[in-house]
């Protein structure tokens, strides 16, 4: 498009410059010519008189030497200057003068800013094959006329790039849009976020193994992702330790860490009967210090949404989710299905089911049958271990159901002096409840899973160093073998591996006399 | 006061019921506007029958075929016009009760390789397709078309091309200037905007907007947000053509301001960014409109308008004044003061508007049709059009339209 317009431009260009050397001479010489204006104009000059002659090629001369130090812009800016003022702010004289001022502040700071390196015969086209202004009114106007439409003060064609004098942020500006930004926020919360946040009260069983570091610094992540209020009460099986003390105190959350009488015993029957004791304990502690809130019952081996603390802002008196089970097999060996137990292998998830009007109807449990036989019984064994009945982390109790007086408490909730009294199995938080039908499905009817529950241990008798911090530092028993020592001559050869240490303690034992610590040379235990 | 919005159709979460008081509950459905959302809700079953010409395949179904692209560009409001009308209860198969007629040509589906529609065949399809109605059917000549509607969803609607230079030059079609146009273009006092057009939105493909939608608590915590082209490298590298400088403008009077989020990137963010973007520009390009203006209204960005004197869609059904904030191409480097200045609760009070789901119905074309989109209100814009006026039958001896008049080139026929 650019190039066909070649001979247009020319014949433009020659105009242009005829007008804009008239145009320089009135502005008093501070512009001149687009100095490639002036290349047509030497075609043109070629038949005036030789002073005329002379005087146009000094014009072009001076018009190059603008050019040179403002760049091809030069001539743009002029042509903008003469014609766009008609055309393009035709409607008040005040709009083109500061068109005008508009248009040398372009020069100043478009010169600096560009990064076209177009020269000026490019520009010229461009220039060139704007409608010559005169034009484009009449133009449109003969258009116009022919569809009886009134004349559009906007133009078709080239126009300029408004830029202005210093294109960088006022700082009061930027402090107004933040205010407007805050504000924006605020009614976002107001209209779409939990209204009065409530507090969040995480009770967690626990107690010092090896994987227990593992388990609470993914559960401690989660927590201090929590935007509400929160209080991790932890219940330690054994008491408590130092080790699990400064876990919980690096966390920076508010912990409530409760010792526990019994040790956690071996094998996954009991540990679950005891952490059913020790969560029925952390909600007796509740209800002493009157602790209000929702309680969330998060295992430390737990894997928790961040959904789930939004969803349990809901609940009234009791709510149910819904939990993804992780059998976890352990060993290579899959618990072998036959065809008809892989098709009527349901969901494995735990929760509450709804009939069509959105009302609680029944649980889904994790079918446990294909496991039978193949389940873990001991902690730490490579075998699966799997949920027994309704897990406690699938339940979530408004705080004040346990007080023994709050306000609206309904009569279906039993008094939780009345619960494990006899020692009796506390199998899951509805033995809480005098009527189950009065739980509440959360998470959209309990079609969305909130949380995962797993369960990976390490064997019972497990080492791992106490606080995870390596105390004593450990003996070097190998010698490195790039220290300094004397050096071992050319008979040690490579071959001679396992009699290396042995004539590398000869050795280290003859220099034992200068001054090397002791630790390093002693002898590796063979 | 505390206001609570139920949630738009297209959003999976429900809430559970809680206790709160109903009073607090957002009028749903209804829009603030003044007295405009009233017409957002106009149903126009019963109140207008549109006859469907049965075209031969050449003028729609055979370009389609060739070109599948057709179905997710920008212009294919005409493709699923047609075919809502195929099974909308507004139909009639009787032309004689008919108020309107459509016919159904894809004018915009001949693609580049690249994907571009080429203007170039369209004024010949949709002449060829005038006469062939005229001719195998009486009520083209009865009234010279003033009660058939054609969509005309391209860059300069019924002007063919994309460059306005052109497009000005050529005028709209002589065979459809007596007919209705429904066409996404419209600037005041401009050649291809004929009196008694439609204004509509460009296509944007609601499934896919709908796939990224975003927790709407989520703060919005950018002020403005942009993507697209400033400089048109390939077409006008230095810039003055392209948006009449209004983008490149934009570009160099705030590329390092903090508060303006605006890249020529794609970003695979794009709808979620929105999401959370207080203002959404949407300057001009080589045309006024752009489909930015419709995802800014889905998403709840307001929009921010430069385009000198563009006539926005439907804009008897959504007060757009009240919605979005207009700036002049000329204030360009004033944008940033302009929007800070804006007081916080006309903010509040745009966001509010924004946030009714019959706004964000009403600019797209749903597959399958929802009650309150972008088709029931171009049926009713032509509901609201009726009844015809005295000069739309021809009288006898009366002139009708001159066939041999327009351009050379688009005489041929096809």
């Amino acid at each position: 498009m650019m190039k066909s317009l070649l001979p247009q431009s020319q014949l433009r260009r020659s105009a242009a410059a005829a007008a804009s050397a008239a145009a320089a001479r009135s502005s008093g010489g501070a512009s001149g010519g687009g100095g490639a204006d002036g290349v047509s104009s030497d075609a043109g000059a070629g038949g005036r008189a030789p002073a005329t002659s002379t005087f146009w090629f000094l014009l072009h001369a001076l018009c190059c030497l603008v050019s040179l130090f403002l760049g091809f812009r030069f001539s743009r800016l002029l042509f903008f200057l003469l014609f766009s003022t008609t055309a393009l702010y035709s409607s008040t004289s005040s709009s083109s003068s500061s068109a005008v001022l508009r248009a040398t502040t372009t020069t100043t700071t478009t010169t600096t800013t560009t990064t076209t390196t177009t020269n000026t015969f490019t520009l010229s086209f461009a220039a060139g094959s704007n409608p010559p202004p005169s034009n484009p009114s009449n133009h449109s106007a003969a258009l116009d006329d022919a569809a009886g439409h009134t004349q559009s003060h906007v133009v078709v064609g080239r126009h300029g790039i408004r830029i202005r004098p210093w294109p960088h942020p006022d700082p009061v500006e930027v402090m107004r849009a933040h205010r407007i930004m805050e504000r924006v926020q605020e009614e976002q919360r107001r209209w779409y976020g939990v209204k009065e946040p409530r507090h969040v009260l995480v009770v967690t069983p626990t107690y010092s193994r090896a994987f227990q570091a593992l388990h609470l610094t993914g559960l401690l992540h989660s927590l201090r992702n929590v935007p509400y209020p929160l209080t991790w009460i932890v219940v330690e099986a054994g008491g408590t330790t130092n080790a699990t003390a400064s876990l919980l105190a690096r966390s920076g959350l508010t912990i409530v860490h409760i010792p526990f009488p019994d040790r956690m015993p071996h094998d996954w029957a009991d540990r679950h009967a005891t952490e059913n004791r020790m969560r029925l304990h952390a909600l007796r502690v509740i209800r002493e210090r009157k602790m209000d809130g929702v309680i969330v019952f998060a295992d430390d081996s737990n894997v928790h949404s961040m959904e789930l603390f939004d969803e349990v802002q809901k609940v009234q008196w009791m709510g149910a989710v819904s939990v993804g089970i992780l059998a976890h097999t352990g060993t290579a060996d899959q618990p072998r299905l036959s065809e008809e137990d892989k098709q009527n292998m349901p969901l494995p998830v735990q929760g509450p089911a709804c009939n069509s009007s959105g009302q609680l109807a029944g649980w889904h449990t994790f079918n446990s049958l294909p496991f039978t036989g193949k389940t873990a019984t001991v902690v730490g064994e490579a075998a699966p271990v799997l949920p027994r009945g309704l897990e406690w982390a699938g339940f979530v109790l408004n705080s004040r159901m346990l007080w023994k007086e709050a306000d609206g408490k309904p009569d279906w909730v039993k008094d939780l002096d009345a619960v494990g009294e006899n020692g009796e199995e506390i199998e899951n938080p509805l033995i809480l409840l005098n009527d189950a039908s009065s739980v509440e499905p959360l998470g959209n009817c309990g079609k969305k899973i909130l949380l995962w529950w797993l369960r990976v241990e390490a064997r019972a008798d497990s080492k791992f160093p106490q606080g995870w911090v390596i105390e004593p530092p450990l003996e070097v028993v190998i010698p490195a073998k790039r220290t300094p020592w004397p050096e071992t001559t050319t008979e040690l050869s490579s071959e001679l591996v396992d009699t290396k240490p042995d004539q590398e303690d000869r050795r280290l034992s003859r220099t034992n006399r200068s001054s090397r610590s002791r630790s390093t040379t002693k002898r590796k235990e063979n | 006061m505390d206001v609570k919005p139920t949630l738009f159709f297209f959003s999976q979460r429900r809430r559970i019921k809680t206790v709160e008081s109903d009073s607090d509950q957002w009028p749903a459905g209804k829009s603030n506007g003044a007295g405009a959302g009233d017409v957002l809700e106009d149903d126009p079953i019963g109140k207008l029958k549109v006859f469907v010409y049965e075209m031969p395949r050449k003028y729609n179904l055979n370009l389609l075929a060739k070109d599948s692209r057709c179905l997710h560009h920008m212009f294919a409001a005409e493709i699923f016009m047609h075919q809502f009308l195929l099974t909308s209860p507004i139909r009639t198969l009787n032309p004689e009760e008919a108020d309107w007629f459509y016919t159904p040509a894809y004018t915009t589906c001949d693609l580049t390789p690249q994907g571009f529609p080429l203007p170039f065949r369209a004024p010949r399809i949709m002449r060829s397709a005038v006469r062939y109605i005229a001719e195998t059917w009486p009520y083209w000549n009865r009234t010279d078309g003033a009660d058939h509607f054609f969509l005309a969803p391209h860059d300069f609607g019924a002007c063919f091309h994309y460059q306005e230079e052109r497009a000005v030059e050529r005028g709209i079609l002589p065979v459809l200037r007596r007919a209705t146009l429904v066409q996404t273009f419209g600037q005041r006092n401009h050649p291809c905007l004929q009196d008694g057009s439609i204004t509509i939105p460009p296509y944007a493909n609601p499934r896919k907007m709908e796939a990224h939608l975003i927790n709407p608590a989520t703060p919005r915590s950018i002020f403005v947000y942009f993507r697209g082209l400033f400089y048109d490298m390939g077409n006008d590298p230095e810039g003055g053509y392209y948006a009449r400088g209004a983008r490149a403008a934009v570009w160099e009077n705030f590329k390092d301001n903090p508060l303006f989020d605006i890249s020529t990137e794609h970003p695979a963010t794009y709808y979620e960014d929105m999401q959370r973007a207080i203002f959404c520009l949407c300057p001009l390009g080589w045309a006024p409109w752009s489909p930015r203006l419709v995802e800014a209204v889905v998403f709840g960005c307001i929009p921010v308008i430069i385009a000198d004197d563009i006539v926005l869609p439907f804009s008897d059904a959504i007060p757009w004044n009240d919605i979005g904030v207009f700036v002049a191409e000329d204030d360009v480097p004033k944008l940033d003061t302009i929007l800070s200045s804006i007081p916080l609760d006309a903010v509040i009070h745009k966001q509010r508007l924004l946030a009714s789901p019959a706004m964000k119905q009403a600019v797209l074309f749903h597959q399958p049709a929802r009650p309150g989109d972008a088709f029931t209100q171009i049926l009713n814009g032509l509901a609201r059009k009726l009844p015809h006026r005295k000069g739309v039958f021809l009288e006898e001896g009366e002139k009708g339209i001159d066939w041999n008049q327009g351009l050379e080139s688009d005489l041929k026929p096809w």
